[in-house]
């Protein structure tokens, strides 16, 4: 059966939009479905100061911007829209878009990043939009003079804490262990900032009040103690990492223990012609540059894969 | 990126701009990533919708009136109005089929009503 594609991209981030690049250059005519978060995470970012080849920083926004129209530019067929099925049973693989469409495709990239992680704790979620939120960028706006709690203790979690110091009168982070996670960098400018304290060594257990339908607290526990404590505030933003997008692959393709597609050889999955690239497939390294690597090795592996090349032997060859 | 669809309202016209009909009202700000993400939606959906809803944004930023009343705390938000009432509320990045249902349903429910009266 003949494939409308040879190459079909999900996902917009720097992987999909990467993995594009290269094989609309190769002569491929690449088709690229955005996804409902197109641009991906970095669209949700500020100063990115560490992608290489901009000194002074670019905005998220902006090196998103530049990445799809370069990647459009060489031929790439770039679709807006959210996939809502995908078939991998055999090839061509079937893509099936939320308004009906229906594609098909000898080999499919999949780069559809991850997402932000919730508490898994119910009321969190049922006050999303009332008070708790997962971007600071979007939301730290309605919480100007008001203090409000950063749940988490990575790079992300002191970013958005040092971010919504400027604009809510008080901040408290509260992190499950008795350090931080975050760079070194990071960690300075959080610990050293007036406005922003520390609850430690601390989950939630509740978010009050969903009867209400806002957020007036938090109900916080000491894992040591099993202590449990009231904090009042107007505002919660979670920043307690990522859940990678793979609902769509569940039982088609081998996952890792932690739901991570599982990749080996580069980017080749447990499906031969389905290749995975950027934060589906990367637990550890989670960066612009790495996404964009990972990117680059999915349309390379794709090129040689309709080559007819084996992947024993590409292999060999690495 | 812009439909001329879609109105643009402020504080001042609110109340005025969702008295009758079906209006959604895609409530946004510039520094806002996801909103705009979901504008060409919105577009979309003001062009498909011509002549049965009104498809509408305000910036919060210029309108902070609007917000406040409607105890929306989080952007892109979707409020829904039918004939002046609140219907329904959709918080953050929706898919576009999902917003449309949302609007069918609404259209919908009172459409006999319409017809007779």
């Amino acid at each position: 059966m003949a494939a409308d594609r040879k190459v079909l991209i999900i996902g917009s981030g720097p992987a999909g939009l990467t993995a594009a690049l290269y094989a609309a250059r190769a002569n491929l005519s690449p088709m690229l479905v955005e996804g409902l978060e197109a641009g991906g995470q970095l669209t949700l970012t500020s100063l990115v100061e560490n992608y290489p080849g901009f000194r002074a920083g670019i905005q998220g926004p902006d090196l998103m911007e530049e990445m799809r129209q370069q990647a459009a530019h060489f031929g790439t067929e770039i679709v807006q829209g959210d996939i809502v099925r995908a078939d991998l049973s055999k090839p061509p693989f079937r893509i099936e878009l939320a308004d009906g469409r229906a594609v098909t495709t000898q080999t499919l990239i999949i780069a559809t990043g991850a997402s932000a992680r919730w508490l898994e704790i119910g009321s969190d979620r049922r006050l999303a939009g009332r008070g708790v939120s997962t971007c600071a960028t979007c939301d730290g706006y309605f919480f100007r003079n008001k203090p409000i709690a950063v749940i988490g203790g990575g790079d992300s979690a002191m970013e958005e804490a040092i971010y919504l110091a400027r604009l809510a009168s008080k901040v408290t982070v509260i992190h499950r262990r008795d350090s931080l996670r975050a760079s070194k960098i990071m960690q300075d400018k959080a610990l050293s900032n007036p406005k922003i304290e520390f609850i430690w060594d601390s989950e939630i257990a509740e978010v009050k009040d969903v009867s209400r339908g806002e957020v007036t607290g938090l109900v916080v526990r000491n894992l040591k103690t099993g202590h449990l404590s009231e904090v009042a505030l107007d505002g919660v933003f979670i920043a307690i990492g990522h859940t990678p997008n793979t609902a769509l692959f569940k039982g088609q393709l081998d996952l890792d223990e932690h739901g991570y597609i599982a990749t080996h050889n580069g980017t080749h999955t447990s499906v031969p012609g389905v290749f995975a690239a950027g934060d589906v497939q990367d637990r550890i390294y989670r960066q612009a540059v790495t996404a964009a690597g990972t990117g680059c090795m999915a349309a390379l592996d794709a090129e040689r894969y309709l080559d007819g090349i084996p992947e024993e032997v590409l292999a060999e060859i690495a | 990126m812009a439909s001329d669809k879609v109105k643009t309202l402020s504080d001042s016209n609110f109340d005025e701009a969702i008295k009758q009909g079906v209006v959604l009202v895609d409530l946004w700000a510039e520094w806002c990533g996801p909103c705009r993400r979901l504008a060409p939606t919105v577009d979309a959906l003001a062009s498909e919708y011509d002549g049965r809803a009104t498809v509408a944004k305000l910036n919060i930023d210029e309108n902070p009136d609007t917000p406040s009343k409607y105890r929306v705390l989080g952007i892109p938000t979707l409020l829904v109005f039918k004939d002046g009432e609140l219907a329904d509320t959709l918080v953050g990045l929706r898919a576009k089929e999902e917003i449309a249902s949302t609007l069918d349903r609404h259209l919908s429910v009172g459409a006999s009503n319409a017809k007779s009266a």
